[in-house]
């Protein structure tokens, strides 16, 4: 049985990213249709195989504009291949994925075009390490969006500041720690204007004294009303940040909902299973969660 | 007691490295005496003959040496680049074709390919090509196929998620590979590639076989032909040291770019 058969609504009012009280309650007449203009992402029975390995066996859910969603679960659940199915760096095996009303699975749709829509965040960073943090942030601009070098510039320094380094617009990727490779990162995202942001585990390939940093630039992001699909094992920002947390096993999600709900008062077995594997179970009970750093600590590559 | 038994480890290695300098020295010693200077200078080392080389095994052999190093290098890379593409490609027959390619060039030797085009195409098809073309071609072929794997290597060790990364801001898989996997690949394969340019620099010296005129004599041409008209070995050796002069900064380089590779991983 699935959670995800009911997909919550997003709430149109959640745009502070505060509210998300009421992750299944109303407007569900809006749930499962392709294509309605409310909604960022909106997956419907999404299977992918690779080979003979199932590793998606019928996602159906959506992020509504403004929301923020993040997405836990153990590791192998299938939640970075539902993060990459959304931008088609996998292609689906079969459904639907609509981001922004454009149907992303639609043979015929130019995906370099909605990419462009979609800013996506790497567990490994991927900054282009031939190039200084100020032209990892300019290249797409220049390349895709054909800004001119000026205003590249000027979108490039903007967000850089936004990111807390403007002062390393010189610096090449090496000469940069991980925390803030990352945080390049995220600004080069945002340089292109997205419409929504994916990330895939931002802050587990980071040192945890450099977590926090990576962590406030994403709050602060939320905050601005960025529509933002988080893959995360960071309880505490799933808790305080998001409108609503899925927690996907085996390929399904299982159950979703407000973080208090889903974190806080889990439904299922596998759900408690997984949060006290992640949690302090001791901490959990008076209702703590605490900060439970870097979950997994490696890079894909 | 043997005089190995009274011996430290330490103090019969001592010995035995004081015994491999004692043979050496013996060895030269020997050779000095045995050897007949005179002739051996007269052979190998002709003031005369050696004056007579210059300036124009420099002024013609050593520049069309790199001229025709350079050449094949020229024609090679580019044909190399498109096979490298070919074999990364999705599409089945194109992977087959350079697969095809790379096996058959790299398999035979090159001085069959120097035949077939210097004396094969000619005679059959009754044109005749351009010596500059001949050598372009002959030499490229051959280096095509192996800078076609090179650069396939390159391409491949730089990770996917460089790939990713520049797909998933928008960019199109040409504009991916131009931007961000070529610059990338580049310094991979510089270090490999140079050494193919020192190969292609020695095997320029096939093109002694097209039959060339005297302009057109490069290192190797140029030093047979001194060989016959002064019976003297200098001419080989002057030309060898001008080979070398080509080959060791090249091979140098190669050692710097790949120390600065080490160095940024
Ligand atoms: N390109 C691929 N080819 C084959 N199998 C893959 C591929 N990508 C992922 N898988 C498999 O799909 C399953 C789900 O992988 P996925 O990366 O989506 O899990 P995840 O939930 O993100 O796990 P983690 O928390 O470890 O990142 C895993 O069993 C993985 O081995
Ligand atoms: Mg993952």
């Amino acid at each position: 049985m699935k959670a995800g058969k009911e997909p919550a609504s997003p709430e149109q009012a959640c745009q502070s990213g505060q509210s998300g009280q009421s992750g299944q309650s109303g407007q569900s007449g809006q749930a499962g249709q392709a294509g309605q203009a409310g909604q960022a992402i909106e997956v419907q029975d999404l299977h992918k195989a690779f080979g003979d390995l199932e590793v998606l066996k019928g996602i159906d859910f959506s992020v509504g504009r403004g929301e923020v969603v993040c997405v836990i679960g153990p590791s192998g659940s299938g939640k970075s291949t539902l993060l990459r199915c959304v931008n088609l760096l996998e292609e689906p095996t079969s459904g639907t994925v609509t981001v922004a009303g454009t149907e992303v699975t639609d043979p015929d749709v130019d995906i370099d075009r909605v990419r462009r829509r979609i800013g996506m965040v790497f567990q490994s960073f991927n900054l282009f390490p031939h190039l200084t943090a100020l032209e990892n942030l300019t290249i797409a601009q220049r390349r895709v969006l054909r800004r001119g070098k000026e205003e590249a510039n000027r979108v490039a320094r903007r967000n850089l500041r936004r990111v807390g380094l403007s002062e390393k617009e010189a610096a090449y990727p090496a000469q940069l720690s991980g925390g803030q490779q990352q945080r390049v990162a995220i600004a080069r995202a945002l340089s292109m204007d997205p419409e929504l942001m994916l990330f895939d585990e931002p802050t587990s390939a980071l040192d945890p004294e450099l977590v926090g940093d990576v962590l406030a630039v994403m709050r602060s992001l939320a905050r601005e009303g960025m529509t933002m699909l988080v893959v995360t094992h960071e309880m505490s920002f799933a808790r305080e940040v998001a409108d609503r947390v899925v927690f996907m096993d085996g390929g399904v999600i299982v159950e979703q909902g407000t973080p208090d709900r889903v974190v806080g008062d889990p439904q299922h077995e596998r759900t408690r299973t997984f949060l006290a594997r992640v949690l302090d179970p001791a901490a959990a009970e008076v209702g703590e969660v605490p900060d439970v750093g870097p979950h997994t600590k490696r890079v894909d590559r | 007691m043997p005089l190995s038994l009274a011996l430290s480890r330490r103090q019969r290695a001592r010995v035995f490295r004081g015994v491999q300098y004692a043979v050496l020295l013996l060895a030269i010693a020997a050779f000095a005496l045995v050897a007949d200077w005179g002739t051996l200078r007269e052979a190998f080392f002709d003031v005369d003959v050696a004056r007579a080389l210059f300036p124009e095994i420099i002024t013609t052999a050593l520049v069309n040496t790199a001229f025709y190093a350079l050449l094949g290098f020229g024609f090679g890379l580019g044909l190399g680049l498109v096979l490298a593409m070919m074999r990364l490609s999705s599409v089945p027959p194109y992977r087959w074709l350079a697969i095809a390619y790379i096996e058959f060039f790299r398999g035979i030797p090159a001085l069959l390919v120097f035949i077939s085009l210097g004396f094969g195409v000619p005679l059959a098809f009754e044109v005749a090509l351009d010596m500059n073309v001949t050598v372009m071609l002959s030499l490229g072929l051959v280096g095509a196929a192996y800078m076609a794997e090179t650069i396939r290597a390159g391409i491949q060790a730089v990770p996917k998620g460089q790939w990713e990364a520049a797909r998933s801001l928008g960019m199109s898989p040409g504009r991916a590979m131009v931007s961000i996997v070529m610059p990338q690949a580049f310094r991979i394969v510089l270090p490999p590639l140079t050494n193919e340019l020192i190969l292609l620099t020695k095997d320029s010296s096939l093109v002694y076989l097209l039959g060339l005129s005297l302009g057109q004599f490069e290192l190797a041409n140029f030093g047979r032909d001194a060989l016959n008209e002064h019976k003297s070995l200098t001419p080989i050796l002057i030309a060898g040291l001008l080979y070398l002069v080509i080959t060791l900064p090249l091979g140098h380089l190669v050692r710097r770019l790949e120390a600065r590779t080490a160095k940024a991983r």
